[in-house]
């Protein structure tokens, strides 16, 4: 019965996205309809091949729903990789814009790339690595199985369905130029049922939970969706202009567009790659150093503080602009006031190993989780400081903003991600510790140097552009052309991608790593004791 | 009064308090008498059911 369901509701899509792509006002949404039709058709040849098929029932109520976890790993690392070789070739893009093909112009230059770099990483590597490791915890901190039984892969290849079609609309010219928010209204739309069903299993989970407490990695990671179902929904009001084509036009305008959508760009930043991030923190780095949280009662006063903050700092990216001074004046407040759980959350991060600190010598994994909360620490100092309006005057537009968004993605993010995936492959696959501790320590060195290079150089050229644009003569005319920061710029640009490099070759060698480990290591005695490695 | 000035209004007196005063009490809840114990078995919480889920109704007492 619900076969028959499937076939017709797969039917009806395929039928649907066929015709959508033969009426097709644009080329990324022609693309974006003949990949739904091409799914749609194959589900529904799978589905109708498994019907009527036997299908053994065994009851999985004793075990973890770990397969979709496992996936969750190895695409996280995959994306990872594809990020990263997009921004190492952008920053050269940038370093030389001969890289820039005629016979790849419109798909592959500069303008197109940036949003599959940004959207690669962000959405892609981090997205899939919060899926996965929210997934994974939450079921072991709840005692309980995963909720809504297959609903798990729906929302696993349903995100990443979401990522293939962004990532083709973005390279074929479909975008609706908000920054990390480009997918036209269509993709959004998908996104948005994707997202209700990742709400459903993960709160499912926490409902049927069996322990009493819902342990702080939960509160945080549920924040998280939930904020960012918010802001996903309102900042992408938007009327399509035809149902055939990917254009549509935002139903904010003007300053107020602005200001929604820095609303969700800064949030994007503090519920997704923060508070997402800290539920990943909350969780392995007490198991890696094998003891408790710090303080507990930290943990629950740095979440609701962070909560209560971070949704009102966004007005600080819209200074010097239309936007109402006391608006701004609010954000710029804020930012600086979130410095403070800011740093609660890195002292509980890194005092969990109060009495473990020699694990830092011995075990590359925990050092990479440490420099990942002192990159958060960082970080979250550099933002708020950039936020004051003095200061924000002579960063902003400059690359200074560039390389603090790197220190936080690939210092807190990158790190913290990478420890995760060394302390889950093992568990997820039973092997008693990856397959070469020395690897793990290279991929430590080659991304730490790589975020050092690319830091540094991006605060050397920031600034001074920033002092460059600023410069006035006697008579009170600007002394550069825009062009000479450009110029002056060339050898910080060769500088940072080079530490791209260095930061792509440690992803490299991690993915090597892990495989490894997966097919070299011998299988420990099954704990789990029922789930084979499929 | 439009309705931009009596949400602004709003927004800035009774809404602030109402938010202030729930993270007030939330921190306090925390550092009420007792909570430690409570923290420490949910700060333990990693470290039970890593391998399979819990049998019993309530696992939160099996260590």
């Amino acid at each position: 019965m619900t076969d028959t369901l499937k076939l017709i509701a797969l039917g009806l899509i395929a039928l649907f996205a066929a015709i959508a792509a033969n009426h097709a006002r644009d080329l990324a949404y022609m693309v974006n309809a003949l990949v739904v039709m091409l799914t749609a058709g194959g589900l529904f040849l799978y589905t109708l091949r498994m019907t009527g098929e036997e299908r053994p029932v065994r009851d999985v109520s004793g075990e973890y729903m770990d397969d979709v976890v496992r996936y969750g790993v190895i695409a996280t690392a995959f994306w990872g990789v594809v990020g990263f070789l997009v921004g190492v070739v952008i920053a050269f893009q940038l370093a030389f814009p001969a890289l820039n093909f005629d016979w790849a112009q419109g798909m592959a230059n500069f303008g197109r790339l940036r949003p599959l770099h940004t959207s690669a990483v962000i959405f892609a590597f981090g997205g899939n690595a919060l899926i996965c490791t929210s997934f994974y915890v939450v079921q072991r901190t709840s005692a309980t199985r995963l909720w809504g039984g297959n609903l798990a892969w729906f929302v696993f290849w349903g995100y990443n369905l979401f990522i293939v079609l962004a990532a083709l609309s973005y390279v074929l010219g479909g975008s609706q130029s908000k920054e990390y928010a480009e997918p036209e209204w269509y993709i959004d739309l998908w996104l948005t049922v994707v997202w209700v069903a990742y709400l459903a299993v993960f709160l499912g989970t926490i409902i049927m939970r069996k322990e009493r407490h819902i342990y702080v990695a939960n509160w945080f990671f549920l924040s998280f969706i939930v904020t960012v179902a918010m802001l996903h929904v309102v900042n992408n009001l938007s009327v399509p202009v035809s149902l055939f084509g990917s254009k549509s036009v935002q139903v904010f305008a003007g300053v107020q567009d602005a200001m929604t959508q820095w609303w969700y760009g800064h949030n994007a930043v503090g519920f997704f790659l923060t508070a997402g991030f800290l539920g990943m923190m909350y969780y392995f780095i007490p198991k890696r150093a094998e003891r408790p949280v710090y303080s507990y009662k930290l943990s629950i006063i740095h979440f609701w503080a962070l909560i209560f903050l971070y949704i009102w700092a966004g007005p600080h990216h819209l200074h010097y602009t239309a936007l109402p001074d006391w608006a701004s004046t609010l954000g710029m407040v804020f930012s600086v006031v979130l410095w403070m759980p800011s740093w609660g959350g890195m002292i509980n991060g890194l005092m969990t190993l109060s009495g473990a600190w020699d694990k830092l010598r011995t075990d590359p994994v925990i050092r990479m989780m440490v420099i990942a909360v002192g990159f958060y620490g960082m970080s979250t100092f550099e933002g708020p400081m950039m936020s004051i309006r003095a200061v924000n005057s002579l960063s902003h537009y400059t690359d200074w903003t560039i390389g603090h968004v790197h220190s936080g993605a690939l210092g807190w993010n990158g790190m913290i991600t990478f420890g995760a995936l060394y302390f889950l492959v093992p568990k997820l696959w039973n092997r008693a510790e990856v397959y070469s501790l020395k690897l793990v320590n290279w991929h430590f060195w080659l991304a730490t140097i790589g975020i050092v290079l690319y830091a540094a150089s991006m605060w050397v050229t920031g600034i001074m552009e920033g002092l460059m644009w600023r410069e006035v003569d006697a008579n009170g005319f600007l002394v550069n052309s825009f062009a000479d920061t450009v110029a002056a710029k060339f050898p910080m640009y060769v500088v940072r991608g080079l530490g791209g490099v260095m930061y792509l070759t440690g992803a490299i060698i991690m993915c090597v790593n892990l495989w490894l480990t997966v097919r070299r290591q011998p299988e420990e005695a099954s704990a789990n004791g029922l789930v084979p490695a499929e | 009064m439009n309705t931009y000035s009596l949400l602004r209004e709003f927004a800035d007196s009774w809404m602030l308090l109402a938010m202030f005063t729930f993270f007030g009490a939330c921190v306090l809840w925390v550092l009420r008498p007792g909570s430690r114990r409570t923290y420490r078995d949910t700060a333990a919480i990693p470290f039970r059911n890593e391998t399979k889920p819990a049998a019993g109704a309530d696992a939160g007492k099996e260590v």
